[in-house]
């Protein structure tokens, strides 16, 4: 078996570029794809724990809390990422912009 | 009766007056006959109780040796008195200021006196001021022929009055004395100033008048004078004798000692401060100048004040305190003060009175010169005739008044009949021929003045007139005291010119044929005001007969001076233990005969009734006719006419600085200059320095503040660049801060300081 620091590595590597994407990106559509690839990131990682905790303990007792944690998490990131989008149509059509800079109301 | 109920009887002599005094003035002062009938039961209450306690007196002195009443003169007080009153700061002897009532024979012939003409004049008042009639309506001026509507107010304040008076004569201390003589000022003013709204709009040629409410404070301040200078007196009198009781400080024991501790002189000093208030109160010179502006009052007013009561009292204090006046005229000069005073205003008033046309203002200097006579008689040591005159005095004095106040309510009604109300009524150039239009005041007024003159051993005023001139005499030829032929000489004559103006004021009031409409129709006054004519004027004449000297016309015998007697039992004993102590010039004895007093008496009477007539009564003046006297008086006539300018002197030199200074000094520099800048100036200063507090507040506190405020604006203007209100970063921030959380904490933990981190933690 390849190592689990390999699993945990790429999730942070993912981890981190979707960071990055949220901090830089302009447009908020672009923003919400970063926050996805985060959360999937996170997934990974919830997978790989639960893949290799079994490793360390006989195979057949492995509980199922990892790959339900997981379900929930790529659920709930499909709402989120509905509802933001709602929210992005409908500051589009109030501003007609979607670039993040520029929603600033909340400024000082 | 025993000694109890003579002395409750005395306490309430002067009660009954006083208290109707207050009954009226809170309760009836609405219902006009209820007020003259209270204040008739007052002072009539109080006649019933004078006369039981004065024929008390006069029972005890009859029923001893009349030339010599031994019960009277070991014990001249017979009713005493007295309840402690207030305590003064001697706390140690228990002192206390007395009020308390004597009775001795002199309070007894005061009591009968005054009493009665007090009775006499508010049985007048209720006619003269038109009981019955319409009622008038205007309050504060006379209501020529209505009834007067200030009627109950009238009748408290003299009942005030006569219970003042009557507080006074039976008072056995200077202090109760005191209180009474001040309650009579006080209603001396009231009254005087009764009509309080009365002015006069006069023209030229009309008898000079001020408007009663001025005479009401002229005679208040006058009197106030001297009233001020008294006190001064009494307050010595205490001072020296410890006790202000007459018969305990005036006895001869008290007064050798006190010779002894401050001298004869300063006995002097004081008898004469005492005796400044009988100068303010009976209107002797200097001090006269209130008593004829006073008759700007209703006639019975006059009456009161000037006959019976206030004026009397001024020459009664000095007969009370005779004692001590008797040391001072034998050991310093006060004896010459006091009759000097005596006799220049008996002799400068009865020429005064020679040239007046208002038939009061007659009146009002022949009482000034009256007053004279008897403060002349004091200050030649003349007890008894100071007396005696006091008494006959009231008499034909209110006697007199009452009667001019009929011819002047007849002249009014004369002036009613005609429409005429420009005419003076009161005005003797003015009246003529009221003999037959008003007959029973003529001849009342012809009793009264015939006693005036002294017309001889018909009058009352005879007697006592030649009573003073035969002490007068006496003192002169026995002693050899100048005094006594000073006095002599100008009381008779002041007797002549008494006589003279007397005839004067009867032949031109009554004699002849009227002068004007307003004489014709005079008619008789109402019964109320005749009655109590009629029964002075028999005491007019009767009063002077209790006192007939003992050796008239050189009998033996034949004649008991009862009054003398009587009165002199008072102080004889105290007298003559002074005498022996050699305190005072002579003892109270009768007097050996000299036939030049009875002759001076006679002739001056006689004499100048007799002038008056050929002067005026012979041929009584006709419409037009001058005073005879005019022409050959020249300037002398206005100057007497004028009264000497005294009040224009008075104005002068004494008003108008005294004015000058309240005004000007006072008022403007000191008050409104010194004072009112002081104040001024402390709100200026303290204006001041609030206005510098407000600027160095804001020059330091304020830039202090705005310090601050700026320090903090610069802070959150660096704060606010935080928030920018981009989302991202705010993500960015908060990541870094969470890297940088994680990389601390992996850090710590390699390095093993988890342990400290979790102690932390708890």
């Amino acid at each position: 078996m390849i190592p689990l620091s390999w699993y945990l590595l790429v999730a942070a590597l993912l981890f981190s570029i979707g960071l990055y994407g949220v901090m830089v990106r302009r447009n908020a559509v672009a923003i919400l794809m970063s926050v996805e690839l985060m959360l999937n990131a996170v997934n990974i990682n919830l997978i790989a724990f639960w893949r290799y905790g079994s490793v360390l303990s006989p195979a057949a007792d492995t509980p199922t809390t990892g790959w339900a944690w997981a379900i929930f998490v790529l659920t709930v990131a499909a709402a989120e990422a509905a509802v933001g989008l709602a929210l992005i149509i409908s500051v589009y059509r109030r501003r007609d912009s979607v670039i993040a800079e520029e929603l600033d109301l909340l400024k000082n | 009766m025993s000694q109890e109920t003579l002395q409750t009887l005395t306490w309430l002599i002067p009660a009954g007056p006083l208290l109707v005094f207050f009954l009226i003035v809170l309760f009836t002062r609405n219902n006009r006959t209820l007020s003259w009938v209270l204040a008739w039961a007052g002072v009539i209450g109080a006649l019933v109780l004078s006369w039981t306690i004065a024929f008390h007196m006069f029972g005890t002195y009859l029923n001893d040796d009349i030339t010599h009443p031994h019960e009277l003169l070991e014990h001249p007080v017979q009713i005493a008195s007295s309840i402690d009153w207030l305590p003064i700061g001697d706390y140690a002897n228990n002192t206390w200021l007395q009020m308390g009532v004597s009775v001795d024979p002199l309070t007894a012939v005061m009591l009968f006196m005054v009493s009665l003409a007090v009775v006499m004049i508010f049985i007048y008042s209720v006619g003269y001021h038109n009981y019955g009639k319409p009622p008038g309506t205007v309050k504060g001026t006379p209501n020529h022929g209505k009834e007067e509507p200030m009627f109950s107010r009238f009748f408290a304040l003299m009942s005030l009055f006569a219970g003042a008076m009557l507080l006074l004569v039976v008072s056995d201390n200077l202090l109760m004395l005191f209180i009474g003589w001040e309650i009579m000022g006080f209603c001396s003013y009231s009254l005087i100033g009764f009509w309080y709204a009365r002015d006069y709009h006069l023209k030229p040629g009309d008898i000079p008048h001020i408007p009663p409410r001025q005479a009401a404070v002229k005679a208040f301040m006058t009197t106030r004078v001297a009233d001020v200078v008294m006190l001064l007196g009494i307050v010595y009198f205490y001072r020296t004798f410890g006790t202000l009781n007459f018969s305990q400080a005036l006895s001869a024991g008290s007064l050798e000692h006190a010779a002894m501790e401050i001298g004869v002189g300063m006995l002097g000093v004081m008898a004469l401060l005492i005796f400044t208030g009988t100068v303010g109160k009976s209107a002797q010179w200097p001090l006269h100048v209130w008593l004829p502006d006073a008759m700007e009052g209703p006639t019975p007013v006059s009456a009161t004040i000037h006959a019976a009561a206030m004026v009397s009292a001024g020459v009664y204090l000095i007969v009370r305190i005779f004692p001590l006046i008797s040391v001072a005229i034998e050991g310093s000069g006060a004896g010459w003060v006091i009759a000097g005073i005596g006799a220049f205003t008996a002799l400068m008033a009865a020429t005064i009175a020679v040239a007046q046309n208002d038939v009061k203002g007659v009146l009002a200097y022949s009482t000034i010169s009256q007053l004279g006579f008897m403060v002349a008689a004091i200050g030649i040591g003349a007890y008894i005739a100071a007396a005696f005159h006091l008494i006959t005095h009231a008499f034909f004095k209110a006697l007199l008044f009452l009667a001019s106040g009929s011819v002047i309510h007849g002249m009014e009604h004369g002036a009613e009949h005609v429409h005429d109300h420009h005419t003076d009524p009161q005005d003797m150039r003015y009246m003529g021929g009221l003999r037959h239009k008003m007959p029973i005041t003529f001849w009342t007024f012809l009793i009264g003045g015939m006693s005036l003159s002294g017309l001889p051993l018909v009058t009352a005023g005879f007697w006592s007139k030649d009573e003073i001139f035969a002490d007068a005499w006496y003192v002169w030829n026995h002693d050899g005291n100048v005094l006594g032929i000073i006095v002599f000489v100008m009381l008779a004559l002041a007797a002549f010119l008494t006589a003279f103006y007397t005839t004067r004021q009867i032949s031109m009031t009554f004699l002849g044929k009227p002068r004007t409409p307003l004489a014709e129709h005079a008619h008789e006054s109402n019964g109320f005001m005749t009655f109590p004519l009629v029964i002075l004027s028999i005491f007019a004449v009767v009063a002077g007969w209790v006192g007939i000297p003992d050796n008239f016309l050189g009998t033996e015998g034949t004649f008991v001076n009862m009054y003398h007697h009587f009165v002199g039992a008072t102080i004889e004993e105290p007298i003559a233990e002074l005498y022996e102590l050699h305190l005072v010039g002579h003892e109270i004895g009768t007097l050996p005969w000299s036939w030049v007093p009875l002759i001076t008496s006679v002739v001056v009477a006689l004499g100048g009734i007799l002038v008056g007539y050929l002067v005026y009564g012979r041929k009584p003046l006709t419409k037009d006719q001058q005073d005879p006297l005019i022409r050959p008086l020249g300037p002398l006539h206005g100057f007497l006419q004028n009264k000497w300018y005294w009040d224009e002197l008075y104005q002068a030199v004494l008003i108008r600085p005294v004015v000058y200074f309240s005004e000007v000094v006072v008022f403007e520099v000191m008050d409104k200059g010194i004072i009112d800048g002081i104040i001024h100036l402390v709100a200026r200063v303290i204006y001041a320095i609030g206005q510098g507090a407000k600027a160095t507040e804001e020059a330091v506190f304020g830039r202090a503040v705005d310090w601050v405020k700026d320090q903090f604006l610069s802070m959150t203007r660096e704060v606010r660049q935080l928030q920018t209100g981009k989302v991202q970063e705010y993500v960015l921030v908060s990541g870094l801060i969470a890297a940088a959380l994680a990389f601390m904490i992996i850090f710590l933990i390699n390095y093993g300081w988890s342990e400290q981190i979790l102690n932390w933690f708890q």
